[in-house]
């Protein structure tokens, strides 16, 4: 999967997607045009981290810390999962400025 | 056991159980300034007269949220014919939900799109016909509307709702479709539906004028394939196959009663929006029960849930699970039986019959079209 987000790039969630607790099932959702996608907690701990201001190295550094796990193995599932998005249009980026 | 007479059945008296739905269709008019010829409304309208009030949508919309549903798609007809429907929005947004709105961009200004807006819209699908003003106006039956269609798109950019264009493919745009692609990249959309026309309904009435070729839908195939590398991370591109030409069926609904279900403009309750082409069927309506109880507990959602109620070949059929045995409704259009196997998935014993019909449809030369307009007195 060739990534469609650099480490300088700055991650954030557009109009139109929002998270929302789903209330009946108990679980935390991305909600998107057309898509309700659950989210499970690596997914949610990620997500909350988009700011509109903070790139995505400092994300992930900022994770690393939190969970105390090695900042190359974060890097790559935050890359991933934000390309993911970044595909389905949830999730847009804007270069630093 | 009191609890006997609750447990859910199917058709066969088969025990089933009920998921949650995620997403509810909102119909909440039939009224609509376009005459398009594969509308997916039934040939029977409502009229404007026994259509819901905003109040009415308002409680089944917190029904809806406390069943699980997370989306509404607010449609029609033309939802926009509703004076009330900021109103509607409203309460759906209260209701918590997450709300499509589904347009012909026809009869909305630019001062009720704002009013939308603070409604609480979060999305804005918008149908195209065309790709240039003559196809759009013949097809739509609707002079002017490609004009107005392009100034409402505009609209939808500056107050900065996000996009989806609506695309029906068949026979006399199918050609198009890469033109249909760059406009809707053009305009801005984060998303592009390119759906063949289904032959329920109108677009049934309309075979012969609507039926692509084979050609045409393997050109749609690549098309849509391409233009997924391509425009990757810059729009996505949904697709609803031409199913006539398909190996299996589709899995419509994402299985009877499993995820969606679909309200009328007078309250009637539809595992789909071409259920009611089940002429034996009854279905309820929100003003005598409630939507859970609907849901749960009624004859015609519960009718064709699980696999236990599947014929050969799709009860031996590995894809049972996968797809369900396709459309009922298509069964009941192509077999005369909703519990039939979908005839256009390739194990059904019509199958070559309606693959033969298909392309006698697709070679006919007619580009005349069956308008869907409501009957007169009404």
């Amino acid at each position: 999967m060739t990534p469609l987000i650099g480490p300088h790039d700055v991650p954030y969630l557009p109009r139109g997607v929002r998270l929302q607790g789903d209330r009946v099932r108990g679980i935390r959702v991305l909600q998107a045009p057309e898509r309700a996608m659950q989210l499970d907690q690596i997914g949610e701990a990620i997500l909350g981290e988009l700011d509109g201001s903070r790139s995505m190295a400092a994300i992930v550094a900022g994770l690393a810390a939190r969970y105390q796990a090695p900042e190359e193995q974060i890097a790559g599932d935050v890359r991933d999962f934000l390309t993911g998005l970044i595909e389905r249009r949830m999730v847009f980026v804007k270069d630093p400025t | 056991m009191k609890d006997l007479s609750h447990q859910p059945r199917d058709l066969d008296g088969n025990p089933v159980t009920p998921g949650l739905p995620m997403a509810m269709l909102a119909e909440v008019t039939h009224r609509c300034p376009l005459a398009c010829p594969y509308c997916s409304n039934p040939v029977e309208l409502v009229r404007a007269g026994s259509e819901l009030s905003a109040d009415d949508w308002g409680r089944v919309f917190r029904e809806a949220a406390d069943l699980g549903v997370l989306q509404v798609h607010i449609s029609g007809g033309e939802p926009g014919a509703r004076r009330d429907l900021a109103q509607i929005v409203a309460h759906a947004r209260d209701a918590g939900l997450y709300v499509n709105l589904i347009t012909s961009g026809i009869g909305i200004t630019r001062a009720r799109l704002e009013e939308l807006d603070r409604a609480g819209v979060d999305h804005v699908q918008l149908s195209l016909q065309g790709i240039r003003p003559d196809m759009a106006d013949r097809i739509s039956g609707h002079p002017g509307s490609w004009d107005k269609k392009m100034g409402f798109a505009e609209w939808v950019a500056e107050i900065g709702f996000p996009l989806t264009i609506n695309a029906v493919v068949h026979r006399q745009n199918m050609e198009r479709l890469p033109d249909m692609l760059e406009l809707a990249e053009r305009l801005g959309a984060r998303r592009i539906e390119v759906a063949t026309v289904q032959f329920h309904g109108w677009a049934d009435l309309n075979r012969k004028a609507l039926m692509p070729t084979r050609e045409q839908a393997v050109f749609a195939r690549q098309i849509v394939n391409e233009g997924r590398v391509r425009l990757r991370g810059r729009m996505v591109i949904d697709y609803v196959p031409a199913d006539h030409h398909a190996v299996y069926p589709k899995a419509c609904m994402g299985g009877w009663g499993s995820t969606g279900l679909n309200i009328g403009p007078d309250g009637t309750v539809l595992p789909c929006h071409a259920a009611q082409s089940i002429t034996w069927m009854r279905f309820e309506n929100v003003r005598d029960r409630s939507l859970s109880d609907i849901w749960h507990l009624s004859d015609s959602f519960n009718a064709f849930r699980g696999t236990a109620w599947m014929p050969e070949p799709c009860q031996g059929c590995e894809r049972k699970v996968v797809d369900f045995g396709g459309c009922r409704c298509q069964a009941m259009a192509l077999a005369g039986d909703a519990r039939a196997t979908d005839p256009v998935c390739s194990k059904s014993p019509l199958h070559a019959q309606v693959v033969a019909r298909a392309e006698a449809d697709a070679d006919a030369t007619t580009t005349e079209f069956v308008y869907r307009r409501m009957n007169k007195g009404g």
